[in-house]
C-alpha cells in the first residue's frame, strides 16, 4: 500500500507543479498583458539574455561551421563531390545545428541566469515586497523575461547559422580550396527559404518558449534557500536541454519527415 | 547599466540579426524561380521519369530556364505527366521542341533537358498549357543492364 501511495504522491506532485507552471505562464503573459508598459523592461532583458549571449553564440557558430567544413571535406573529397560542401554546411546549420546548439547554449548561458536571478529575488523576498506594493511580480518580473527570450532566441539562431556558413566558407574555400562559386551556387540551388530557413526559425521559437518557461518557473517555484536555488538552476539546464533535444526530434519528423 | 546604453546595444543586436537574415535570404537561399518571377506552364508526357523530382531544373543547353512544377500520373493511359513552369523571359520556343530527362554527371540529380526545335514557317510557338509531343524518357540503369545481358546471351 505504501508503495502505491508513493507512486500516487509523485504523480500528484508532478502534475501540480505542471499546473503551477501553466498558471504562472498564464498570469504572466495572457491575463491582462501590458505590452506598452513593459517595453523598457523587455529591452533591458533582451540586453541581458540576448546581447550578452552574443559572444558565445558567434564564437561557437564560427567554430562549428569550420569543423563541419573540415569534416565534410575529408569525406566528400573521396567522391569528388567537394562542391556539395556548401549545401551540407548550410542545410545542417539552418535545419538542425543552428536552432539546437543555440538553444542548448542559451539554456546554459541565459536560462540558468534567469532561474538564479528570480530564485534569489524570491529568497530575499523581493517578490513578496513587490506584491506588498500592489505590483504583480508575474507581470513585472516574469513577463519581460519571457518575451525577451522569445525575441532573442530566433535572432541568435539566425546569427549562429549565418556565422557558421561564413566559417564553413573560411575553411572550405579559403583554406581547403573548394571553388567559391560552387560553394555558394550549389548552396543556393539546394536551400529553400520556406522549407529550411523558416522551419529553422519556427524551431528556435519553440525551443525559446520551452527554455524560458522552464527557467522562469524553476526560479519562481524554487525553495528560497541557497541549496534550493542551486538545485533549481541545475534542473533548469538539465530539463531544458532534454526538452530541446526531445522536441527537436518531434519537430524534425513533422517538418522534414514526410516529403 | 544605464538604459540608454542597453537600448543602443539591443538595437545593434537587432540590426545584426537582420543582417544575418538578409545574408541568408540573399546569399544562401535559392531566389531565382522562387515563384515571384512570371512563368508559364508546359506539359510533357514521358514513359518513365526515373528519379525526376518536383523542383528539378529545366535546362536549355545547360542554362536553367524553369523548374518542374508537379509530376502526376495520367489517369487515362497511366503515363507520367510532368508540368514545368518556364520563365516568361523565354516564351518563343517552337512547337517542334523536344524534352528529355538527363542526369548531371554520373551519379548527379536528374533534370529536364529542353531541346528547342527549328523555327519553320507555319510552326507556332509553344504557349501556356501546351503539351510537348517529342519526349525521351529517363535512362534506367537496370533496363540497360538487362538489355546488355540479353544481347550477350544471344
Amino acid at each position: 500500500m505504501n508503495w502505491l501511495a508513493g507512486i500516487g504522491a509523485v504523480t500528484i506532485g508532478k502534475l501540480s507543479s505542471f499546473g503551477r507552471a501553466t498558471l504562472m505562464l498564464f498570469g504572466a503573459i495572457i491575463a491582462k498583458p501590458q505590452f506598452i508598459k513593459n517595453v523598457p523592461l523587455t529591452i533591458k532583458q533582451i540586453y541581458a539574455v540576448g546581447v550578452q549571449s552574443l559572444l558565445i553564440i558567434v564564437v561557437s557558430g564560427l567554430f562549428i561551421g569550420m569543423v563541419m567544413a573540415l569534416q565534410g571535406y575529408t569525406i566528400l573529397v573521396g567522391y569528388g563531390a567537394e562542391g556539395s560542401l556548401g549545401p551540407m554546411v548550410a542545410l545542417s546549420l539552418l535545419r538542425e545545428l543552428g536552432p539546437v546548439v543555440t538553444a542548448l547554449l542559451f539554456a546554459g548561458r541565459a536560462g540558468s541566469a534567469l532561474t538564479a536571478e528570480i530564485g534569489l529575488m524570491k529568497a530575499t523576498e523581493q517578490l513578496s515586497s513587490l506584491e506588498m506594493m500592489a505590483v504583480d511580480p508575474l507581470r513585472r518580473i516574469i513577463a519581460p523575461r519571457f518575451w525577451a527570450g522569445m525575441i532573442s532566441m530566433p535572432m541568435l539562431a539566425l546569427i549562429f547559422s549565418a556565422v557558421g556558413i561564413l566559417g564553413g566558407h573560411v575553411v572550405g574555400v579559403d583554406w581547403l580550396g573548394v571553388d567559391s562559386g560552387s560553394y555558394w551556387s550549389i548552396m543556393q540551388s539546394t536551400v529553400d527559404w520556406d522549407k529550411d530557413v523558416v522551419n529553422g526559425i519556427i524551431k528556435s521559437a519553440v525551443f525559446a518558449f520551452v527554455i524560458v518557461w522552464i527557467a522562469t518557473y524553476k526560479g519562481y517555484d524554487s525553495i528560497p534557500t541557497s541549496e534550493g536555488i542551486s538545485k533549481a538552476t541545475t534542473e533548469t539546464v538539465v530539463y531544458s536541454s532534454l526538452a530541446v533535444l526531445g522536441l527537436d526530434f518531434v519537430l524534425t519528423a513533422l517538418m522534414f519527415g514526410i516529403e | 547599466m544605464n538604459s540608454r546604453k542597453a537600448e543602443i546595444l539591443v538595437g545593434g543586436f537587432v540590426v545584426l540579426a537582420f543582417a544575418a537574415g538578409l545574408m541568408l535570404a540573399l546569399k544562401v537561399v535559392n531566389q531565382n524561380m522562387a515563384g515571384q518571377a512570371e512563368t508559364y506552364t508546359l506539359n510533357a508526357k514521358f514513359d518513365n521519369i526515373g528519379g525526376l523530382k518536383v523542383r528539378s531544373a529545366v535546362k536549355v543547353g545547360g542554362v536553367t530556364v524553369g523548374r518542374v512544377d508537379s509530376i502526376t500520373l495520367s489517369p487515362k493511359d497511366f503515363t507520367p505527366v510532368v508540368s514545368m513552369s518556364i520563365s516568361k523571359e523565354y516564351d518563343k520556343f517552337p512547337e517542334t521542341s523536344s524534352v528529355s530527362i538527363l542526369t548531371s554527371g554520373l551519379l548527379g540529380e536528374q533534370y529536364v533537358g529542353f531541346q528547342p526545335g527549328f523555327e519553320i514557317e507555319g510552326i507556332e510557338n509553344l504557349s501556356d498549357g501546351d503539351f510537348i509531343e517529342d519526349t525521351k524518357s529517363a535512362l534506367v540503369l537496370e533496363d540497360l543492364i538487362g538489355q546488355f545481358l540479353f544481347s550477350k546471351g544471344q
